[in-house]
C-alpha cells in the first residue's frame, strides 16, 4: 500500500508536468478559505485566503509574528484553525494531526529537519512508515530492508541529491547533506504540497545555492514547493510567487519579475500597502 | 552508486559525498574500524589472563558459575538495552525481579498447600511471574509518559517501593516450597553438564531481542525514539505507547529473570533483587557500547558487557582476589567504555 501510493504520486507528476509551467494555471491543489487563528485576543491570522498551484513555488515572507508559522502549521495539521477551511483537490479536509496532512500527500521539512542521527540514511526517509514484509513474518513487523534500501536509492536519484551510500549514518553527514536528506523525504512522499520551514537557516552560502536549485528541481517535477524564509533574495530568485503577511493579513501577492526585494521589504515592514498579483 | 541523468549538471548534486566524511586520523579511523569489538577484545584478554593465573577458569565448575550468574543479568540487561535505547532508563529491573519472583513463589506454595497438582501450580506460577513483571513494567511506562516524570526518578521511586513490596508479601521470609519443575529447571543440565536450561533460555532470550532490534519495525522505531524523539513523533510514530510497550518488556525480562532465579535457587528470598542488580544490569549496557542518551546500542554488545561483568567474578574468585576489587575493576571498565565512545563519538567514526 505504501509502494503504491509513492508510485500514483510517480504517475501525478507525469500529468502534472505536462499542464504546468504556468503557476497559476488550472485547478488549486490546496486551497485555504477565510482561514483564521486566535488565541484569546491574539488574532495569529486573519480571514487568510491562500492558495497553491501546480508546479509552482511560492514564497511566504513576513516578520515575526506575522503569521507564516501559524499559516503552515494549519497546513501542516500541527495547528487548528479557529475558522476557516482547507482544500485539497477541491475537498474539504479536516487535519486532526500532522499524520493526516502526511496523509493527503503533504510533506513538511522543518527547520530542525526531524532527522534521526543515529538511524541510516534510508530508515530516516522510511521513518514511520516502514515497508515490512509480506506474509507472517510481516505481521510481526519484520523489515523489508532490501525494498527499502532499493526505493531509498530512487528516491534520492530523482531529486539528484548525491550521497555515496544510503546505509549511511545520518549522524556522519555534512549538515548540506542532511538538509538534503530531510528534503528528499519530503520529495518522495510529498505528492502534492512539500512545505519548507526555513529549509536555509543553517546552511552556509554555497549549500543554500544548491537548496534553491532542489526547489526548483521539486517543482518542475510537479508537485509544488511552500517556502517559509528569512532569506529575501533567495525567495525572490526562486519563488514564482511571493505572499506577504503582515499581521495576520496577506498585505501583498507579487511576482518576483514585478516588485523589488525592497519593495517586498516594505510591506514586509507595513510602510506599503497592499498590492494584488495581477 | 549509479548516478544516471544527473551527468549534464552535477552542480545541482546537494551535498558532497567523499572529501567531507574523510577526515579523519589514523588513530580515530583505527578506533572506528575495532568499533564495539574492543570490548570484545577485553573479554577474550580476560579470559586468558585469568585462564593463565587459575588453569581451573577453563573447568566445568568454572564455567557453571560463571554462566549461571551471567544468565541472570544477561536477561536483565536485555531488557535494560531496550529502554536505554530509548534514552530512557529503569532502575527497578532487579528490584521488579525480587517481586516477581516472590509473588510467582507465593503463588505456586498456596496452591501447592491447597492440593492444586504439580502442573497447575507451575503455569500459575509462572505465569504470576511475567505477569507481575509486565504490570510494574507498565506502570512504570505510563507513569514516564503520561505524567512526563524522567524515567530515573519514576524508576527510583518504583525500586524503592517495589523493594518495600517483596518484603511485605511474605514479612520479608523465604518462600521454599515450589515445584518440582522449577527444582528440575535449576538443576538439569545436558551436554554432560556443560549446558543447563536457564543459560539456554537467556540465549534465546537474547537472539530474539537482537532480531527484534535490528529486524523489525517494532526496533527501528526504538532506534529512532532514543536518536530523536521530536523527528519520531512527525513521523507518526505513537512516542507514548511505544515507550510503554518497552517498558513492558524491561518488565517482561524482569519476569523471565525471577522464574529462572527462583530455579537456580530452588527458593524465593526477599533479598532477590538488589540495587547491584540494577547497576550491573545498566553497567553491562554501558560497557557493551550503548549511549545513555539513546540511540546507539545492540544486543550483542549488551552480551559482551554481562560477560565481562560475569568472567570478572569468576576469575577474581578462582586467582584468589578479594572479591571487593570486582567492583573496582567493572567500576574501572565503565569509566573506560564511557570514555572511548565519547573518542569515537567525537572523532565522527561511529
Amino acid at each position: 500500500m505504501v509502494l503504491g501510493r509513492r508510485e500514483s504520486c510517480g504517475g501525478k507528476l507525469v500529468t502534472v508536468t505536462e499542464s504546468g509551467g504556468g503557476s497559476s494555471h488550472g485547478a488549486p491543489i490546496i486551497e485555504t478559505k477565510g482561514i483564521s487563528k486566535q488565541w484569546g485576543s491574539v488574532h495569529a491570522l486573519h480571514e487568510v485566503d491562500f492558495a497553491v498551484y501546480p508546479g509552482e513555488v511560492v514564497g511566504i515572507v513576513g516578520d515575526n509574528g506575522a503569521g507564516k508559522s501559524t499559516l503552515i502549521n494549519i497546513i501542516a495539521g500541527a495547528l487548528h484553525p479557529t475558522t476557516g477551511s482547507i482544500f485539497v483537490d477541491g475537498k474539504e479536509v479536516h487535519f486532526k494531526t500532522p499524520t493526516d496532512s502526511r496523509d493527503a500527500g503533504i510533506e513538511t521539512v522543518y527547520q530542525d529537519l526531524a532527522l534521526a542521527p543515529d538511524l541510516s540514511i534510508w530508515a530516516n526517509l522510511f521513518l514511520g512508515r516502514e515497508i515490512t514484509k509480506s506474509g507472517p513474518l510481516g505481521w510481526i513487523g519484520w523489515l523489508d530492508r532490501k525494498a527499502m534500501i532499493e526505493q531509498a536509492v530512487k528516491d534520492l536519484d530523482r531529486t539528484q541529491i548525491r550521497i555515496s551510500s544510503v546505509n549511511q549514518r545520518v549522524g556522519r553527514l555534512s549538515g548540506g547533506q542532511r538538509q538534503a536528506v530531510a528534503v528528499g523525504r519530503a520529495i518522495a512522499w510529498g505528492s502534492h504540497v512539500v512545505l519548507m520551514d526555513e529549509p536555509t537557516a543553517a546552511l552556509g552560502v554555497e549549500q543554500q545555492a544548491r537548496v534553491a536549485e532542489l526547489i526548483r528541481t521539486v517543482a518542475t517535477h510537479g508537485v509544488p514547493v511552500v517556502l517559509i524564509s528569512h532569506n529575501l533574495p533567495q525567495v525572490h530568485a526562486v519563488c514564482d510567487r511571493i505572499i506577504v503577511l503582515f499581521r495576520g493579513r496577506i498585505v501583498a501577492e507579487v511576482r518576483p519579475q514585478d516588485a523589488s526585494i525592497d519593495e517586498i521589504v516594505s510591506y514586509i515592514t507595513g510602510s506599503s500597502t497592499v498590492k494584488a498579483a495581477e | 552508486m549509479a548516478l544516471a541523468g544527473t551527468k549534464k549538471k552535477p552542480e545541482v548534486g546537494v551535498g558532497v559525498a567523499r572529501d567531507e566524511e574523510a577526515k579523519e586520523s589514523l588513530f580515530q579511523e583505527f578506533l572506528g574500524r575495532i568499533g564495539q569489538f574492543w570490548t570484545l577484545g577485553v573479554l577474550v584478554a580476560l579470559i586468558i589472563l585469568f585462564g593463565t593465573i587459575a588453569p581451573d577458569m577453563y573447568t566445568e565448575a568454572a564455567w557453571n558459575s560463571t554462566s549461571s550468574y551471567a544468565v541472570e543479568y544477561l536477561i536483565l540487561a536485555v531488557g535494560e538495552t531496550f529502554v536505554i535505547l530509548t534514552g530512557g532508563i529503569d532502575l527497578a529491573v532487579g528490584a521488579t525481579m525480587g517481586f516477581s519472583g516472590m509473588a510467582g513463589a507465593l503463588v505456586m506454595s498456596n496452591l501447592l498447600a491447597n492440593g492444586a497438582n504439580q502442573t497447575e501450580a507451575t503455569i500459575l506460577g509462572i505465569a504470576m511471574m511475567l505477569v507481575a513483571g509486565m504490570a510494574i513494567g507498565f506502570a512504570n511506562g505510563l507513569i514516564i509518559t503520561k505524567l512526563k516524570i524522567p524515567p530515573f526518578i519514576v524508576t527510583l521511586g518504583t525500586m524503592t517501593a517495589i523493594m518495600g513490596g517483596t518484603d511485605l508479601l511474605n514479612n520479608g521470609g523465604e518462600v521454599t516450597n515450589l515445584t518440582n519443575f522449577m527444582g528440575s529447571l535449576g538443576s538439569d543440565t545436558f551436554l554432560s553438564g556443560w549446558l543447563n536450561y536457564p543459560v539456554v533460555i537467556a540465549l534465546v532470550a537474547a537472539v530474539l531481542a537482537s532480531l527484534t532490534l535490528s529486524r523489525t519495525k517494532f526496533g527501528m522505531r526504538t532506534y529512532s525514539i532514543g536518536s530523536n524523539e521530536i523527528a519520531a513523533r512527525r513521523s507518526g510514530i505513537h512516542v507514548d505507547r511505544h515507550l510503554i510497550r518497552v517498558y513492558v518488556i524491561s518488565g517482561l525480562m524482569s519476569g523471565i529473570a525471577a522464574i529462572l532465579i527462583t530455579a537456580n535457587l530452588s527458593s524465593a528470598n526477599a533479598t532477590t533483587g538488589t540495587a547491584n542488580d540494577n547497576l550491573y544490569a545498566i553497567a553491562s549496557v554501558i560497557i557493551g557500547g550503548a549511549s545513555l542518551f539513546g540511540g546507539r546500542g545492540t544486543i550483542l554488545g549488551t552480551f559482551i558487557g554481562t560477560s565481562i561483568i560475569a568472567v570478572l567474578e569468576t576469575g577474581l574468585v578462582l586467582a584468589n582476589v578479594a572479591p571487593f576489587w570486582q567492583e573496582v575493576a567493572i567500576g574501572a571498565i565503565i569509566v573506560c567504555a564511557v570514555a572511548i565512545d565519547r573518542i569515537r563519538v567525537k572523532a565522527g567514526t561511529d
